[in-house]
């Protein structure tokens, strides 16, 4: 190595001074490591969890139903029809009926009804992904053994009828679509609540509030309510949407007749309290954005003869919106994963009818899947897991389609 | 109330015995200053003396910084800008402001004249105005191909002089320039002090400079600023014709300033 030259008085301490920044770069590169381990692990479990082989069997051995030979898959639809006729008591094949009549249903749909009424799968037996690619065969002489009549499928649990199917108490059937729309209903109403108070809060508080005892005060305060734990927001929520505009949140004052008897306990009440929650971080984050926005330019608009509103509405806003909806998108996306304030508010555990206006009875995905976690048994847990997949795909593209409207945004010259 | 627009006062800005704080701290001390119309009066003096302070009372911006106020009065036509019936926004209207750093706002060139025009309700025709505006600040036949390109787009000096044309575009009578040249270099440079000449036609300009050779070239009067005795508060030391304050200086100080026998 090159001999440094040394001043008198000081000393030779490069080596030592290189030393020690490698020390730190190893340092934080291990934390990032450590972190990228755990979602790499976090993935890994809930794909386990997603596929795998699943033994059931029928209740109702489905060649019994076979006619003339024809097997129950291969008959018309008139057939179906009038084999569920003749099984299902009169008040469940009305209902079917109501919900969408017969004639307007296809072969297809109609053997699922037969399947799933009448042949009625049970699950003896869920694997997950890693034992079912590594001890098939185990898993095959397992249940040959034990269940010699069941049958042994490969299933994915994420599957196009599981996204549209809506929730219902057998894991072969259940979906996820109430819950999925009982999301996006409910983040519908956050966002029309939390976006326009926490962007009008944070101008005023950044163009308009002076500097005095009181705006401190209150600066102070919403940075603790940002703070507070979010099944505090769900005991708000429940104290002022649920119980004290009932008649609001319920849809009573807008005439309507509530026929679920949801009593307040509504998508609207819902979005209001995921609304108040994220609240204040939209606040801090719109807060930040404005002041980031370089003082020349506001002098620009002054020195011009522009009035305040002039310069904040053409000037300040547009510099600061890619700011103020980055800031939002984190709050959106913390309120799609809430679940306790949920809880709190009253969310149904199980409901099967879609959420369709916002004074509906409501369900979302993270409580369905903590409803179907917390059930001991195992394909409930896989349900679970392929919930949370479509969890993360909603979530991740709410938020790409933040980026991109904020990309908008902020193409500027 | 509207500020008035009859020119029968010579001095278009008057001070007097204008004293400037931040909060309880006084920055600038007693000044008395008289801007004579259609001329460019140039204030010099050392950084710190508060003379982009001064200037910024002369329009209100200085408002727009924490706790600023001030003592004194400063008359525009006659007329006590700081007045309760006066409309700070109106001031900045009639008095324009050139800054330090060019700072056109991030939009086309076209867009920066369009909108400070717009908002005060021109109903005119915008090319027409678009054009003017970039002409009498010598920038047109520059932009005239690129007017949708952004403003930023431009070199410093370019966008020093849209940040003039912007500031004519809405005829105020007055322009406050503070150090309007300071970020340029020595041919951008030239071209403003050109267009200074200019736009004293039809412009009153008062301008802050740290370059004496500017002031020397281009203003017709110069104050003078420097600290106090107690090093504490600026204040203007001497005001007179400009080629008086150059070469036969009546203050000891503002000698030593303008040779560069400053210490």
């Amino acid at each position: 190595m090159r001999e440094i030259a040394v001043v008198e008085g000081f000393a030779n301490n490069l080596d030592a001074r290189n030393r020690r920044g490698v020390m730190w770069h190893m340092l934080f590169q291990a934390s990032t490591v450590v972190g990228i381990i755990a979602l790499i692990a976090l993935m890994l479990n809930i794909i386990d969890g997603a596929f795998g082989y699943v033994a059931y069997e029928a209740s109702v051995d489905p060649d019994s139903l076979a006619v003339n030979g024809i097997p129950v898959q291969d008959q018309s639809k008139e057939q179906l029809v009038a084999l569920l006729q003749s099984k299902l008591s009169s008040g469940a094949y009305n209902k079917l009926n109501n919900e969408k009549p017969f004639v307007n249903r296809s072969q297809a749909e109609v053997y699922q009804l037969v399947v799933d009424r009448m042949i009625r799968p049970k699950i003896v037996g869920v694997w997950n992904l890693w034992p079912s690619l590594t001890q098939a065969d185990e898993i095959r002489a397992t249940v040959a053994k034990d269940h010699p009549k069941a049958e042994l499928d490969f299933v994915s649990w994420l599957t196009t009828n599981f996204i549209v199917r809506p929730q219902t108490s057998e894991p072969l059937t259940a979906g996820v679509r109430t819950a999925i729309l009982g999301s996006l209903w409910t983040i519908l109403f956050t966002i029309l609540l939390a976006f326009p108070i926490g962007l009008g809060a944070a101008i005023y508080l950044e163009e308009y509030a002076s500097d005095n005892r009181l705006n401190r005060i209150i600066q102070t305060n919403i940075n603790n309510l940002a703070g507070v734990p979010s099944i505090i927001y769900g005991i708000l929520g429940l104290a002022i949407f649920v119980r004290t505009l009932e008649a609001l949140t319920s849809g009573e004052v807008f005439g309507l007749v509530d026929p679920t008897t949801a009593n307040g306990r509504t998508v609207l009440s819902a979005g209001f309290t995921l609304g108040l929650l994220v609240l204040p971080i939209i606040i801090i984050n719109a807060q930040e954005a404005i002041r980031a926005v370089p003082r020349s330019l506001r002098n620009a608009s002054f020195g011009v003869g522009a009035t305040k509103w002039q310069t904040v509405w053409s000037h300040v806003l547009p510099n600061a919106m890619p700011g103020i909806l980055t800031g939002t998108i984190l709050a959106v996306s913390r309120a799609i994963g809430e679940t306790a304030p949920l809880v709190v508010v009253g969310a149904s555990t199980a409901i099967s009818f879609d959420p369709n206006s916002p004074f509906s009875k409501f369900t979302t995905l993270p409580i369905q899947i903590y409803q179907w976690t917390s059930r001991p048994q195992d394909e409930f847990r896989s349900l679970a897991a392929a919930s949370i997949i479509v969890l993360l795909i909603i979530l991740l593209s709410l938020n790409a389609s933040a980026i991109l409207l904020r990309n908008r945004f902020s193409r500027r010259f | 109330m509207t500020m008035n627009n009859d020119s029968d006062h010579k001095y278009v800005i008057e001070t007097h015995d204008l004293d400037i704080y931040y909060g309880t701290f006084k920055a600038v001390t007693g000044v008395n200053l008289k801007v004579e119309r259609n001329a460019i009066t140039a204030i010099i003096g050392p950084s710190g003396c508060g003379k982009s302070t001064l200037l910024r009372t002369f329009n209100r911006m200085n408002e727009l910084y924490a706790n600023t106020s001030i003592k004194g009065e400063v008359t525009f036509n006659g007329q006590d800008i700081y007045a309760k019936d006066v409309d700070p926004v109106e001031v900045r209207y009639r008095i324009g402001m050139v800054f330090q750093k060019p700072n056109p706002f991030p939009k086309s060139i076209y867009e920066n004249i369009a909108w400070t025009v717009r908002i005060h309700g021109y109903k005119g025709s915008m090319d027409e105005m678009v054009e003017n505006s970039l002409q009498q600040a010598a920038l047109w036949d520059e932009v005239k191909d690129k007017l949708h390109q952004s403003g930023l787009s431009l070199s410093g000096g370019q966008q020093q002089r849209l940040c003039i044309a912007r500031a004519i575009s809405i005829k105020p009578e007055v322009i406050l320039m503070d150090e309007p040249a300071s970020a340029l270099d020595p041919i951008a440079t030239l071209k403003i002090e050109e267009l200074l000449h200019e736009l004293k036609k039809n412009y009153t300009i008062v301008i802050v400079t740290h370059n004496m050779q500017q002031a020397a070239r281009v203003s017709d009067y110069t104050a003078m600023m420097m600290l106090t005795e107690d090093r504490r508060s600026g204040t203007v030391i001497e005001f007179n014709e400009t080629n008086r304050i150059f070469t036969n200086p009546k203050d000891k100080r503002t000698e030593d300033y303008v040779t560069g026998r400053f210490g």
